[in-house]
Formats: C-alpha cells, sequence, structure tokens
C-alpha cells in the first residue's frame, strides 16, 4: 500500500496537533457508546423479568425461586442492579452464566479466538472478490459485464449466511463430497492443535507454527466454506464500493490527464482511479466488522463453529438470559473498539478525514 | 424555475412539475425517467415485489395446504417426503407440505416489513425533524444514543428486543409485532441521520427563514417546508430498511427466535430445521424457502439500486441520445 506510506509521511511532516486531538476524542467517544449499548441492553433484557424466573421459573415452587432470587440479588430495586452492573462491567467483571457458572471474560477468551479467526477468514475471501470485481465492473460500466457483477453483488446481499452455507455444505460437502460439513477442525487435528505449546487458539496460526501440511490443510478445508459464506455477504458491499469509486475516480481531472497522455482505459483503472477508491473501503470496514460479528452468528450455527456467536445461540436456546446480556454487552465493547481502530488507521491514510 | 428564484416561495419545490400526475409518484417518476439497463433493474425488482405481494394476498387460494396441515383426507403427510405426487415441492422434516409453507410465508414476511417500515419511518423521521430542527442537547444526546444503536449488529439487539417482547417465542402476530418492533429499534437511527441531515441544512435555507420571520407556528414549518424536502431520500432508505426487515426476521426465525410453526409459516425458522436435513442430501426442504428469501430481498434492493443511481447524477444513465435537450436540462434542474 504505498498509497498510505505517502499519506502517513506526508502527515508527519506537519505535527500532529490535528491527529493525536482526533484519536483522544474518537477514543473518548467509545465510553458514551459502551454506556448506551450495555444500558439498552440491561433495561431491554429486564424490564420484563429477572433472568432466573426465565430460566428455571416453571420448575421451582415460588419459595425456593424467592430464595434464589434474594440469593442472587434480584429481588432489589431495578436501579440499584444497574448500578451495579455498570460498576461491575467497567472493571471488566461481565458476570457469571447461570446454568453452567462460568466467568464470560472466559468464554470470551476461549471462543472470542475462533470467532476472530472466522472474521479474518471471511474479510479475506471479501477484499479478494471485491475489490477485483470492483474494478473491473467499474471498467466495463455499464456493459453486460457489469450488470452480471452487479445482480451477482446484489445477491450476495440479499443471501442470508445461513442459507448460502447450507447451499455450500449441500454441493461442497453432500454431493461433491470435497469438503468437511462442520466444525473447525477435525477431532484429532484439534487435539494435536490443542497441545501445542503458548497455543493461541486460532487454528491456522497453530497449525503454521507446526510447518505440518497435513494439519494446515485440514484447517483450511473446515474454514473454507463458513469463510465464503461469510465473506461473500461483504464482499458484495466492497464490490458495490469500489465500482462506485472507481467511476468517481474515473472522471477526475488528474485521470483525464493521464487519459490525455494516452494511457490506456485498462491501465487507468489498474494504476490510476483504484487507490483513491480504497479509501472508502477502510472506512467502512469498521460497519462491516460489526456487521460479521452479526453474521458469525449465524455462521457459526449453520457450521457449528464453536465460536461467540454459537455459545450465545445456545445460551439463548437454554434461557440463559445473563450469558446473553453478558455476552452482547461484551459484543458491544468489541464493535466500538473495532470502529475506534479503524477511525484512527482511515485517518492515518487519509488525512481529509480528521476534521 | 424562474419564477422560484426571483421571488422565494413558501415552499420550495418537491419535485419537478411537468408531465402527468402519475409520474410524480415517488417510484413511477422513475420508471419513467429510466432507460436501458437500469429501467430493466427496476423492472425485474417491481415485478418480483409485485409477485410476492400476490403471493401473500392469494395465499389462501393458491397454497394447496394451510401452513400448519399435517394431514389431508389421503391420510398424514409422510415426512421429508421427496418432491412428487402430491407434494410439488415435498414435505418437511416435520410433515409440512414445503410448496404451501413457502407461499404462506410471504404473508407473514410482508406484514413484518410494512409494520417495520411504518413504525420506524414514523419514529425515525419525527425524531429526525424534531432533533434536526431544534438542535441543542436534545439533539446531541438522541445523536449519540442514534450513533450507538447504528453500529451495533442488527441481528444481537433484534434478539434482544425479541427476548423482551415475546419472551423468545410467540403466536403467529406476537411473533411478527415482535420481529417488526425489534427491526424498526434497529433502523429509526437510519431515518433519523438523513433526516436530520436535510433539517439541518433545511433550517438555513431562505424560505424556512422567510416562514420563521412571518411567525409560522414551528409545527407547520416542518410539517410544510421541512418535511416535504427532506423525504427526497427516503424511497431508497425505505427498500433497505424493508429488505434488511426480511433478512432479520428469517435471521430469528432461523435462531429459533421466530414464529412457531403451528401458528405462521416463516422461511427462517423452516431453514433452521432444513439445516441437518443437508447431510443427508435432503434438499428441498432447505432451497425453496431459502429461494424465496433470496428472491424477495433481491426484488426490493433492485428497485432501491435503480432508485439510487437515477437519484445520483453520476450514475444515471443519461437520456442523451434518445430524447435530446431538453430531458437533459431536467436532469440538471432535479439535481438542485
Amino acid at each position: 500500500m504505498t498509497i498510505a506510506d505517502e499519506r502517513t509521511v506526508g502527515a508527519s511532516k506537519a505535527p500532529g496537533t490535528g491527529l493525536g486531538r482526533y484519536i483522544l476524542v474518537r477514543f473518548l467517544l467509545i465510553i458514551p457508546t459502551v454506556f448506551i449499548l450495555v444500558s439498552l441492553v440491561f433495561f431491554l433484557m429486564r424490564v420484563v423479568g429477572d433472568p432466573i424466573s426465565a430460566s428455571v421459573g416453571g420448575r421451582l415452587t415460588p419459595d425456593q425461586l424467592a430464595e434464589r432470587l434474594a440469593e442472587a440479588g434480584y429481588d432489589r430495586p431495578l436501579l440499584v442492579q444497574y448500578v451495579e452492573y455498570l460498576g461491575q462491567t467497567f472493571t471488566g467483571d461481565f458476570g457469571r452464566t447461570l446454568t453452567d457458572n462460568r466467568a464470560i471474560g472466559e468464554i470470551l477468551l476461549t471462543y472470542g479466538t475462533a470467532t476472530l479467526e472466522l472474521v479474518l477468514f471471511s474479510l479475506v475471501v471479501a477484499l479478494v472478490v471485491g475489490i477485483p470485481f470492483g474494478m473491473l465492473a467499474a471498467y466495463l460500466r455499464d456493459r453486460w459485464p457489469d450488470a452480471v457483477l452487479r445482480i451477482f453483488a446484489i445477491l450476495c446481499y440479499a443471501t442470508p449466511v445461513f442459507f448460502a452455507g447450507l447451499l455450500l455444505k449441500l454441493v461442497f460437502s453432500v454431493w461433491l463430497g470435497w469438503l468437511p460439513l462442520s466444525g473447525r477442525a477435525t477431532p484429532q487435528v484439534q487435539l494435536v492443535l490443542g497441545r501445542i505449546s503458548g497455543s493461541t487458539g486460532i487454528n491456522i496460526i497453530d497449525a503454521l507454527r507446526t510447518g505440518r501440511w497435513d494439519l494446515i490443510s485440514d484447517v483450511l478445508a473446515h474454514a473454507a466454506l463458513p469463510a465464503i459464506a461469510l465473506g461473500l455477504l461483504t464482499a458484495g458491499v466492497f464490490l458495490r464500493l469500489v465500482r462506485t469509486n472507481v467511476i468517481g475516480t474515473l472522471g477526475r481531472e488528474y485521470v483525464d490527464a493521464a487519459r490525455s497522455r494516452g494511457v490506456n482505459e485498462s491501465r487507468l483503472v489498474r494504476k490510476h482511479a483504484y487507490k483513491p477508491a480504497l479509501i472508502p473501503i477502510i472506512t467502512v470496514m469498521g460497519m462491516q466488522i460489526a456487521m460479521m460479528l452479526g453474521g458469525a452468528v449465524l455462521t457459526e450455527t449453520t457450521f457449528e463453529w464453536r465460536g461467540l456467536g454459537f455459545e450465545l445461540v445456545r445460551y439463548l436456546g437454554a434461557r440463559d438470559f445473563v450469558a446473553v446480556q453478558g455476552i452482547v454487552a461484551l459484543l458491544a465493547v468489541i464493535v466500538a473498539v473495532t470502529n475506534f481502530i479503524v477511525d484512527v488507521v482511515a485517518a492515518l491514510i487519509d488525512p481529509r478525514v480528521r476534521y | 424555475m424562474t419564477e422560484n428564484t426571483s421571488a422565494p416561495p413558501p415552499e420550495a419545490p418537491v419535485a419537478d412539475r411537468t408531465g402527468p400526475a402519475w409520474s410524480r409518484i415517488p417510484v413511477l417518476r422513475e420508471l419513467r425517467q429510466s432507460v436501458g439497463l437500469q429501467r430493466g433493474m427496476l423492472v425485474a425488482g417491481l415485478a418480483l415485489c409485485l409477485l410476492f405481494v400476490l403471493m401473500a394476498l392469494l395465499a389462501p387460494l393458491v397454497a394447496p395446504y394451510r401452513y400448519n396441515q399435517l394431514a389431508d383426507d389421503a391420510g398424514t403427510f409422510a415426512r421429508q417426503a421427496p418432491p412428487g405426487d402430491g407434494h410439488l415441492w415435498g414435505t418437511t422434516v416435520g410433515g409440512y407440505d414445503v410448496l404451501s409453507r413457502v407461499i404462506w410465508g410471504a404473508q407473514t414476511a410482508l406484514s413484518t416489513v410494512i409494520i417495520a417500515v411504518v413504525a420506524a419511518l414514523f419514529l425515525g423521521v419525527l425524531l429526525g425533524l424534531v432533533s434536526g430542527y431544534l438542535g441543542g442537547w436534545l439533539d446531541r444526546v438522541l445523536v449519540t444514543i442514534a450513533d450507538a444503536i447504528y453500529a451495533f449488529p442488527t441481528l444481537l439487539l433484534a434478539i434482544v428486543i425479541s427476548i423482551m417482547i415475546s419472551g423468545g417465542q410467540s403466536s403467529k402476530w406476537g411473533g411478527i409485532i415482535a420481529a417488526a418492533l425489534s427491526i424498526t429499534v434497529v433502523f429509526i437511527p437510519q431515518y433519523f441521520r438523513v433526516v436530520r441531515a436535510e433539517t439541518v441544512r433545511l433550517k438555513a435555507e431562505p424560505f424556512v427563514e422567510a416562514a420563521q420571520v412571518i411567525g409560522t407556528p414551528t409545527g407547520r414549518i416542518l410539517s410544510r417546508h421541512v418535511l416535504r424536502n427532506a423525504t427526497r431520500s427516503l424511497p431508497l432508505i425505505i427498500t433497505l430498511n424493508a429488505s434488511e426487515a426480511i433478512l432479520t426476521l428469517a435471521g430469528l426465525g432461523f435462531l429459533g427466535f421466530g414464529i412457531l410453526p403451528t401458528s405462521a409459516a416463516e422461511w427462517g425458522y423452516d431453514l433452521n430445521r432444513a439445516i441437518s436435513d443437508v447431510a443427508s442430501g435432503i434438499w428441498w426442504t432447505g432451497v425453496f424457502p431459502g429461494a424465496a428469501i433470496v428472491l424477495l430481498v433481491l426484488g426490493v434492493t433492485l428497485v432501491g439500486e435503480s432508485l439510487n443511481d437515477l437519484a445520483d447524477p453520476r450514475l444515471r444513465i443519461r437520456r442523451r441520445a434518445i430524447g435530446g435537450a431538453s430531458i437533459e436540462n431536467r436532469d440538471e434542474e432535479e439535481q438542485r
């Protein structure tokens, strides 16, 4: 990314009170965002009742239930509980699950890596499919390949990830038998990967560290379908974004200048018009990562990929609303922090962002 | 347009007033304006939407069975029967007729879309107008809240809200309203942001200031002068909202938070049950409801996409070659 280098050099020339201030303001904005989302989730989930009645309500006598409620502190006024919950959340204590009494922070550490791995693989698919095809569509604007690519982009968006997953499983696992149906790795491989000292929990990194081709290929084969299902969703967005922006930059003066020097159209798209068109991709990537986390819940359920989303759905099924509340609050923090990072990266690359 | 510039009118023109009256209705106006590929996309989108509306309205007539019917005169339906006699698209693992559930599912999807869009549109536009026009601390608080909700994954919020509304399982209307309201909450910020931005811009326009100077009440300024001009980009957001609503409803159903199969047909629920069928090569239980979701969202998105292109002069295919200079002028006029 030469453009990034150029821009950062440019930025460092004018010593950056602007950039520092921007980063600080954006960082401070995380606090109200997280605060609002955590509060919203708390009140939405608690306004109808307490989690214990929801989870075991029918199976206990009223006395037993009252005892359990008093024990957990759910008989106190909602506002008192809210203040306590906020305090705990901001010290990083997201509570414990009701059904199997695990710390929610620990669930994040155990399963978050799997979700991270899925999202990263999907992002690769989205970029590899979205950017070249977007450039192609812009180059062949308003001709039939453009129409086909745009319909493809809309189909990517219109297909729910779980339906895309179902189709992929049907074709590549059941009919063709090329790829495994579900899971993150075959059990034996998972066992080997788990035993590696300093295991990161991200399978592909662990597998690469062993350097054993059989492990790497097993991990990749399991990741292929989920990553395609989730990645295509975002690929459509990237394709449309690149197309629109390349068309926009193709009309600029400097491209006209290059054209008048006799640079041919395909080189214009490849060398001149596409770089500025990539900046919006970085800006929307934050939004897309949030969307991918939502999509990951569905993808993980479809492919039994044991990540945060899979756990969330499992706890939903068990009606363990403490766990649901904790995981959703955690995801809110992740989304807010991701957006912050993306905004900072966008500001580093494109000085126009920091006003 | 000349009379407008010489004396600021009490309200700015909403659209060009040339052409027959029907051509001023948003979608129809664009239909008349479009050419070539863009017209094709718009027409295809409208046709798909119409197909599903007809399916929803005529479901009792065209569906071979009820959505929750498990037996007919000939006896109980076989489970997971392949497409063929009696069941054109086969039966599900629960013994329902796939074709009937796909047709009845259109009713559920469209009811959800209508409730969600109307509610989000109403609340979002109202809040956006008030917030943008009045400004101050109310505006700042609302913007912060809207931004926080906007950044959060739609589906997760919808799950939380549907737990709140229905406790996670529900009757037909309970489920539809729960899904619709959870989608509403998620979409209010989108209308809010667009309408607020437009309102802030319009607030400084001469015709609004003129109305303020002659003492027009705030409510009247908002409804007569600001609202009518701030809602131009709404058709596009409505289509986005509608397709997101369909996908969110299906997502909730897929996670088991939708409507029980006995109370209504819902495509997401059917797909949930179909996932385990796939391993044994049973494709008909998942492919048909999935295709229904894709086609309906495709139709709505095609309409939205075309409207977007037609509204953006950089993307609109001009009619210059066919229509000549007069149409070119009208395009420029509309850009203002």
